[in-house]
């Protein structure tokens, strides 16, 4: 995973409650079988009206999402998170992300940044006054910073410790293999098993 | 103090708990499809790891799946090379795998509890997020990301942060013609679509009691709907009497103990839940969503609700957002909206006793004029179920499609897809914008509400059939 310590950008407004991932990505892009090319999926029904906040001009090289509330929901595709990397973005922030997606994010190196909708409000209101005005996700110091912004963010320790130094989460598990192995000795025989291959 | 039910299963599957770092869980089952596995596999190609335990592990093929000429090439290259890339990965890597043909195929949550693999108890995974379906056996059952089912492939664990417990306590009795589905998508109106977030919710009371196993599993199958990764049903007698038999579920005295454990599970009295949710059953009536996220329902009797009368600001841009896109008019009674097609199936009402409600619906009728049925059994086992109780025949003589088993038009990554403004009614779970095809229009009801509304042609339930005029003369 790609190591995430402090970003500093410019941002996309998105005034939109209930973004769920089949907008983030719709489902017939989800055929591929690489983790890379979806960013022309990306919210790809919207971007056909050139109205759409992330056509415009001014939003061209942005790398910080700021969105309404429940980002996320529904499938549990970490296509979605692909796609917005893909795309150019390094962090999302709203005030509600839905477990699923926020789960895949952080997996990936995408920072989802809990902020209280009244925040939100503010850094929507700047960004959109003046597209050129830059936001700074710290992971370091858990704190967004924009002009007349500075705002906490609560991230469980572990998952920051994780996402400050990139680090891989099967290889942290393994190093607990024989805790697993005395569990799977454990185990009662009633316990169901697939019919083996072969 | 007591234990719910959620914490039972939850510490009987911890393999390691330390101080500042999430547990790890041991998954007791993977299921594995086309769409969210081959990335997964490859990172275990590129690290040099194997599955590590292919006897938890099982795949079957569906959201790629055509349901016409199964027995042909598959006519999307994408869609072709993705189940390919599947087979080449189960058989590399030794994993069981039910392909198209093979009379185990089909939705993966309908496949896992028929086969009996799916357990009081147990932890389920799937990169898919309605896992949460195999929570009706008191199993602790959530959808992963990719990233996580490649977890899981090389360590059969995952480390997870202990969720907080919901209970939605239903008492009393169903009325006559509501189903599990008009319950979960009442369930899913009052709390939201982001009321169960962090939560797993345990669904309780005697009107969950009394659902059969099918109906447990439409619940369970919408918990994601309201933002909960899981969902759960403590296992009782009805359990049991499904389980026993099934080619996976334990025999003798492997039996005995299976069922002696799966009583020790139901949430102890003393038990807290960190939230609570009462509804009463009697009080519920059919329901449809009129929106663009299941949260946006409304009973079947009401109309298109006004984006005025929501006080949030952010639920009234919501509901006007979503009227256009729907193409509706606030006051319109939600009976008037016509439809030019309606889907039955997908995990959530794909079930024999899904396909039996419907067909008793049509059954002498036909379906109404430039409506299109299309009827997707949710997997082999249910078509061939289906067929031998001849409800095929029910369907196709009232003028519905009778497809092959998999997910369809629940999602349109195959060919069964809306065309841009078609309106649908669809015993599916999920309402999105062009989730059913590009510019689609999908109202979310149950089996029964697909039924009358194709005899129809507009949103109705059995109710409204008694005069009407469809009934074909014998």
């Amino acid at each position: 995973m790609e190591k995430f310590t402090s970003h500093t950008g410019r941002a996309v407004p998105l005034r939109r409650s209930n973004v769920d991932t089949d907008q983030i990505i719709p489902a017939h892009w989800l055929k591929k079988v690489t983790r890379n090319g979806f960013e022309g999926g990306l919210f790809e029904a919207w971007r056909k009206d050139d109205a759409f906040v992330l056509n415009r001009p001014e939003r061209q090289g942005a790398t910080v999402l700021i969105a309404g509330p429940e980002f996320g929901t529904g499938s549990s595709r970490e296509h979605a998170v692909w796609a917005l990397q893909n795309y150019g973005f390094r962090a999302v922030i709203s005030s509600r992300f839905a477990d699923i997606f926020r789960g895949n994010s952080l997996k990936n190196g995408l920072l989802t940044v809990i902020l209280p909708q009244e925040t939100v409000e503010r850094l929507w209101a700047l960004v959109e006054a003046d597209p050129q005005a830059e936001v700074t996700v710290d992971l370091e110091a858990r704190e967004v910073r924009a002009e007349g912004v500075n705002a906490p963010f609560e991230l469980d320790e572990n998952v920051r410790w994780r996402l400050l130094n990139g680090l891989d989460d099967i290889s942290i598990t393994l190093q607990q293999e024989s805790d697993i192995a005395a569990y799977e000795a454990s185990r009662p025989a009633f316990k169901p098993t697939t019919t083996p291959v072969g | 103090m007591g234990r719910t039910l959620a914490e039972k299963v939850w510490d009987d599957h911890v393999v390691r708990r330390a101080e500042g770092e999430p547990d790890l869980l041991f998954i007791d089952l993977h299921l594995l499809h086309e769409v969210t596995s081959p990335q997964a596999f490859d990172g275990l190609r590129l690290a040099g790891r194997k599955v590590r335990r292919t006897d938890l592990t099982i795949a079957t093929e569906d959201h790629n799946t055509p349901t016409l000429d199964i027995d042909k090439p598959i006519a999307d290259p994408v869609s072709r090379v993705q189940l390919e890339t599947l087979r080449a990965n189960c058989a590399e890597f030794g994993v069981r795998l039910h392909s198209l043909g093979d009379v185990e195929q089909g939705v993966v949550h309908v496949v896992g509890p028929q086969l009996g693999l799916t357990q009081p108890g147990t932890t389920v995974v799937c990169g898919d997020s309605h896992t949460s379906t195999h929570g009706a056996f008191g199993a602790l059952a959530f959808g992963i990301g990719t990233s996580q089912v490649e977890h899981v492939l090389a360590t059969q664990t995952l480390p997870m942060d202990r969720p907080r417990t919901m209970a939605i306590t239903v008492e009393g009795e169903l009325p006559e013609g509501v189903t599990a589905k008009d319950l979960i998508l009442a369930v899913i109106a009052k709390i939201g679509t982001g009321g169960g977030q962090g939560y797993v919710l345990e669904y309780r009371g005697s009107a969950i009691r009394a659902l059969s196993m099918e109906a447990r599993m439409t619940v369970c199958n919408m918990s994601i709907e309201a933002g909960a990764r899981a969902g759960m049903i403590a296992p009782d007698e009805t359990t049991f009497a499904y389980l026993e038999g099934r080619d996976h579920a334990p025999e003798g005295a492997d039996w005995d103990a299976a069922v002696a454990y799966w009583k020790t599970l139901a949430t102890d009295e003393d038990a807290v839940f960190d939230a609570e949710v009462f509804i009463d059953a009697a009080q519920l009536s059919p329901f449809v969503t009129w929106g663009t996220n299941p949260g946006q329902g409304a009973p079947l009797g009401a109309n298109v609700p006004d984006p005025a009368s929501f006080e949030d600001a952010q639920e009234r841009i919501a509901a006007e957002n979503a009227l256009t896109y729907m193409g509706l008019t606030a006051g319109t009674p939600l009976r008037e909206v016509k439809v030019d097609a309606v889907f039955v199936g997908s995990c959530t009402n794909g079930r024999i006793e899904d396909l039996r409600a419907a067909a008793a619906v049509v059954e002498g009728r036909r379906i109404a004029d430039g409506v299109r049925m299309l009827v997707v059994p949710g997997s082999v086992r249910v078509a061939l179920q289906a067929i031998e109780e001849g409800l095929d025949k029910v369907f196709t003589a009232a003028g519905a499609e009778w497809r092959h088993a998999g997910c369809s038009m629940c999602l349109g990554m195959n060919p069964d897809q809306l065309a841009p403004g078609e309106r649908c009614a669809s015993t599916s779970n999920r309402n999105f914008e062009g989730r059913q095809g590009k510019g689609g229009r999908t109202h979310l009801v149950s089996p029964q509400v697909a039924a009358a509304t194709a005899v129809l042609g507009h949103l109705a339930s059995p109710a409204d059939l008694s005069d009407a005029q469809q009934l074909v003369e014998a």
